[in-house]
């Protein structure tokens, strides 16, 4: 496989032509939609042609896919550089170049991106009716802003990608997304953009501390600024704080998280899902790529640093608790994102190299199971029109095949041994112990907390007695829909039994990622700056 | 091959100014030929056609020019700042006389003088585009505001428009009288009104903290402020925004403020730069007022061009920080930042006219509900406006490097403009407060039931609304030419500090000192006020 990646230059091309396909896919269907039959209302006919919005869609998605998993055999777990980088110029006059590369972690949610992307056309297929050919298009080209802000090796570049994903997810939200969409999209587009318009004051202040000496333009490439930026230790707390607003947004963290739950409940199924699966990684991914290695000695300061794991802390047994009482069973999803995505704000933050990877894994674990848990809500909410768990009860009888999958999907979830969420949560945990003892413990309640809720809630939905007539006729999971689950269920299973391969991809960076913060932690910065052009 | 004029010489600094000469001279003829035929809609749409190919015509000119002359010192400047803000100023003017053409048919004015208004304001502005001396200011924004002022009021028949046109009329003599007095003060301090030759005896006589000086800058400030509607000299402006036709009021929220813009930096950056630290903090108040009253009070407007003008003022506050950076950095981000902004103003008031219903002055925000079941292409093409105003990356084209170079001006000034990037950034999250709202309405509700779909605009608005969104999406990939050209724009200051102004003409220099050293006044000792004789030559 290597040989043959080779022989195509796959190393060389590959980066680019991922953001390029989903791009290249949207105009497509945004002409083809453009010129498609309309009714009466405006709307177009929904035809179940090849040429139709989401057949294009599915094929566009299927494509990246397939030319994605070559990075699986391509990238080189030993090499603890950039691979894949591609470096043009693009805006010379302010230093800012268009490069693009990758390292294990990122190669890991890029694969995690195409798949779960894929599946997603594949859940909005039926319920997505009304201009279909827009919604797509924004859906590639979301894809294509995710992907960038795994890629970007230009803190200028990373900003564009990161608010490049806002837009389209903001319209998917909004236009078909639930009763109280529009006040869902607009919370979670100002949201976001209070933290990333304090990163982008950041990024410039960073930008400029690491001036070319020759020229004295800015220099806005990661590894430049990481070794060269010149920062007083006050700028780089203020910085450190710019970076984390706009990343605990997106994680979220916990009293950052209010928008979560509005968003999720509120966004079309493929849009639960995206969000669920990718987004909340984006925020995870900036603390380990950007936030704390820039700002290592910051980030690392000892109050920092308590306050996060606190909030992380806070994050993972509130989150629990609150889904506890939720009636509303993706609204109980939706918050336990917010416990889940602490975990791995405490593996990140306690810093020892397994609480670190377990946290990777939990970011795809997460990215996995919630996505499918979102799609089994989309798929049963298509069918009865109510998310409200007591509507349900006793229905395993009626759908077998879903009760099944809800269930493995909900084991995995919870953590159960033999599937992936075992994995990640395990790792943070004996990794928080050796630092942080008793976070650890009170994290490892939470483990309690997320079993009681999610089996108290398919109990009701699947167990309890078939008392209501409307449940007695629920056609079971169509082809479809076992072709959305299945290969969930498969990536469930062999991340819980061999999750070695996915670890060992990951293990330089994270490796690195301790190492270098570790080195800098106590590396006291500069109370004013040395006459380097600051003040 | 660049000649170097000398602007002593009468024959010379005509030469300088021949597209400015051309554009008035071609504008006056206009005049006679709009006066002369019965007014109907055809005169007025041949006028205007005739109007464009002149504006056209001074561009090629400024491109000619920017590339043959240059000049030292003198009461007019020739350097790629002047030729931009030229260009930036008549590319308004087109777009502006374009929409004029529409809308003038739709709201029934049939007076051919509009179009020719707009050339000889655009002739104060290209004035104002190329003073540098205070006198040339003030000629400039005299033939720019009292255009203005009657094109404001062109729409004879609605009282609106009238009530709008007299405010606009009180307040903008009001503040050219500050304007005027403020201008005597910093004359009567350092004895020149050139801008060299200002900054040159501020530093010779030590005045940069003279209280005469400081009191003329102050009410230049104000003065200025009145022109671009800065918080909190702004009042005038939502009213007359609402009342004036839809193209005059991008005119004025866009070109206007170019222009006045343009020259305030100059003045600013050329005549001041010694008493930075005493207007800094002045002009950094008023930014951080301007950007946050402005963007605040947006978020309540319930008409679309009241919004528009709130937002107006919002940017007016983020190219006061351009100016606060005080560097030629500042300047030329201003000037993108004036590019990029002409554009999508001039785009959003194309879809301003094309949304404006017969014998309707005001088109409320609810009128957006749904656009996009109605009007797809209006809909996509309104949102790339609203994010481009927002400056959001990609999806607004080319608003995000406008915003990004101002920020990088603020954050890589001498003295770090820190508080105003922060205030900026965080505005910025405001105005996404009701430019999210136009795009959530157009695209989220459903159109309200009866609300006829918008008629078909006519051809000229139709193009003016392609070519500003095609141009804020292509400069949004591939910014990097337009910025170039704004980085070559920077004004160019000189001559030295210290010179006399004895290579001047006459006609401009009202005050050469005989011996400057008698001229330290205020300094140390009791004022010993001696005017200089040579003001009575």
């Amino acid at each position: 496989m290597n040989a043959f990646l080779a022989s195509i230059g796959y190393q060389r091309w590959i980066l680019p032509v991922l953001l390029i396909i989903p791009l290249a896919g949207a105009a497509v269907i945004w002409f083809q939609g453009a010129r498609g039959e309309r009714a009466a209302d405006g709307d177009e006919v929904v035809n179940g042609t090849a040429s139709s919005p989401r057949g294009i869609a599915l094929l566009t998605f299927a494509i990246e896919f397939v030319v994605s998993v070559g990075l699986w055999w391509s990238f080189d777990p030993s090499n603890a550089a950039w691979q894949s980088v591609v470096d043009t110029p693009w805006i010379p006059s302010w230093g800012v170049r268009f490069t693009l590369g990758v390292d294990g972690i990122a190669v890991m949610m890029i694969l995690l991106t195409t798949f779960i992307m894929l599946l997603a056309v594949g859940g909005s297929w039926t319920s997505i009716r009304a201009r279909t050919h827009a919604y797509y298009a924004l859906l590639l080209v979301l894809t294509t802003g995710m992907l960038g802000v795994f890629m970007a090796l230009d803190l200028f570049l990373f900003y564009v990608m990161w608010e490049v994903m806002l837009v389209p997810m903001y319209f998917i939200v909004g236009i078909w997304g639930g009763d109280r969409r529009i006040y869902a999209s607009i919370k979670f587009f100002l949201y976001t953009m209070v933290g990333s318009m304090l990163m982008l004051a950041a990024i410039v202040y960073l930008g400029y501390s690491a001036r070319n000496p020759m020229t004295g333009t800015p220099v806005f490439n990661y590894d430049y600024v990481l070794q060269n930026a010149a920062l007083t230790s006050t700028a780089a707390k203020w910085l450190f704080g710019g970076f984390f607003l706009a990343f605990a947004v997106k994680v979220p963290m916990f009293p950052f998280h209010t928008w979560l739950p509005d968003a999720h409940v509120e966004a079309p199924t493929a849009g639960s899902v995206v969000l669920a699966s990718i987004m909340l990684k984006l925020g995870t991914f900036g603390f380990l790529r950007l936030a704390v290695p820039l700002f290592p000695s910051a980030a690392m300061s000892p109050t920092i640093r308590s306050i996060i794991l606190g909030l992380a802390v806070v994050g993972i047994v509130y989150g629990a608790l609150v889904s506890l009482v939720q009636p509303d069973f993706k609204k109980l999803v939706a918050y336990s994102s917010v416990s889940h995505l602490g975990f791995v704000m405490l593996g990140i933050f306690a810093l020892t190299v397994q609480s670190v990877q377990g946290a990777l894994m939990v970011m795809i674990n997460h990215g996995i199971s919630t996505g499918a848990l979102f799609f089994l809500i989309g798929m049963i909410y298509e069918r009865r029109h109510t998310r409200l768990i007591e509507s349900y009860g006793g229905i395993a009888r009626v759908v077998p095949l879903f009760a099944a999958m809800l269930t493995i999907v909900t084991f995995s979830s919870i953590g159960v041994p033999g599937t992936n969420g075992f994995v990640g949560e395990f790792l943070v945990l004996i990794g928080a112990f050796r630092t942080e003892p008793v976070l650890a413990l009170i994290a490892t309640t939470a483990v309690i907390i997320s079993a009681a809720y999610l089996l108290w809630a398919i109990q009701r939905i699947l167990f309890n007695p078939l008392d209501k007539a409307e449940n007695e006729h629920i056609p079971d999971l169509n082809r479809r829909e076992l072709a959305i689950m299945i290969p969930l269920v498969a990536a469930i299973v062999w991340l819980g039994v061999y999750p070695a391969p996915v670890l060992r991809r990951m293990q330089t960076a994270a490796e690195r990622f301790v190492t270098y913060v570790d080195a800098r932690r106590d590396v006291r910065l500069p109370e004013i700056a040395d006459g380097g052009g600051n003040r | 091959m660049i000649t170097n004029l000398d602007l002593s010489v009468p024959a010379q600094l005509t030469l300088a100014l021949v597209p400015d000469l051309v554009l008035m001279g071609g504008g006056m003829l206009l005049l006679i030929w709009a006066a002369l035929r019965p007014e109907s809609d055809r005169h007025q749409r041949a006028v205007g056609m005739a109007s464009i190919v002149l504006a056209g015509v001074t561009i090629l000119l400024c491109l000619a020019w920017s590339s043959r002359y240059t000049a030292g010192a003198g009461p007019i400047a020739i350097d790629n700042f002047r030729w931009f803000v030229d260009v930036v100023v008549l590319l308004g003017t087109v777009f502006a006389i374009a929409l004029s053409m529409d809308d003038n048919m739709r709201s029934g004015i049939t007076a051919a003088e509009s179009h020719v208004l707009i050339l000889l304001a655009s002739s104060g502005m290209m004035l104002l585009a190329a003073a540098r001396d205070l006198m040339i200011v003030f000629l400039g924004v005299e033939l720019m505001s009292i255009s203005v002022y009657a094109l404001a009021g062109i729409n004879r028949r609605s009282a609106r428009s009238a009530e709008g046109a007299l405010k606009y009329f009180l307040l903008g003599a009001f503040s050219t009288a500050f304007l005027l007095y403020g201008i005597a003060l910093v004359y009567g301090a350092t004895g020149s009104t050139n801008l060299a030759v200002i900054a040159g005896r501020t530093t010779m006589y030590n005045l940069a903290s003279s209280p005469l000086l400081l009191v003329g800058i102050a009410l230049l400030l104000i003065g200025f402020g009145f022109k671009v509607a800065t918080v909190p000299f702004h009042m005038w402006a939502p009213d007359v925004y609402d009342g004036a036709p839809s193209p005059i009021t991008a005119y004025m929220a866009a070109t206007v403020k170019a222009a006045a813009f343009a020259a305030f930096i100059r003045v600013w950056l050329e005549a001041f730069p010694f008493s930075a630290s005493m207007w800094r903090p002045a002009l950094g108040g008023i930014a951080i007022a301007t950007m946050v009253i402005g963007n605040a009070i947006g978020i309540v407007q319930r008409n679309l061009k009241r919004l528009l003008a709130y937002s107006s003022i919002g940017h007016a506050g983020y190219l006061l920080v351009a100016i606060a950076a005080g560097t030629v950095q500042g300047s030329s981000a201003m000037l993108f930042y004036l590019f990029i902004y002409t554009l999508a103003t001039f785009g959003a008031f194309a879809v301003v006219v094309t949304l404006t219903r017969e014998n309707q002055g005001a088109v409320m925000l609810d009128e957006l509900s749904g656009l996009w079941r109605v009007r797809p292409w209006l809909a996509f093409a309104m949102a790339v406006l609203m994010l481009a105003l927002m400056g959001f990356p990609i999806f607004g084209g080319a608003g995000f490097y406008a915003k990004w170079y101002v920020l990088q001006a603020a954050l890589n000034a001498p003295v770090r403009q820190t508080t105003l990037a922060v205030v900026l950034v965080l505005t910025t999250v405001i105005s996404a407060g009701y430019y999210l709202y136009v795009v959530m309405l157009m695209f989220m509700r459903p159109r309200p039931e009866g609300l006829p779909a918008p008629e078909q605009a006519g051809g000229l608005t139709r193009v003016v609304l392609n070519v500003t969104v095609a141009l804020l999406l292509i400069f949004g990939f591939v910014p990097e030419r337009a910025i170039e050209v704004a980085r070559s724009g920077q004004p160019v200051f000189g001559p030295a500090a210290g010179t006399t102004a004895s290579t001047l003409p006459n006609v401009i220099d009202f005050g050469a000192p005989r011996s400057p050293p008698e001229r330290v006044v205020f300094v140390k000792g009791p004022p010993q006020v001696k005017y200089d004789s040579a003001v009575a030559r």
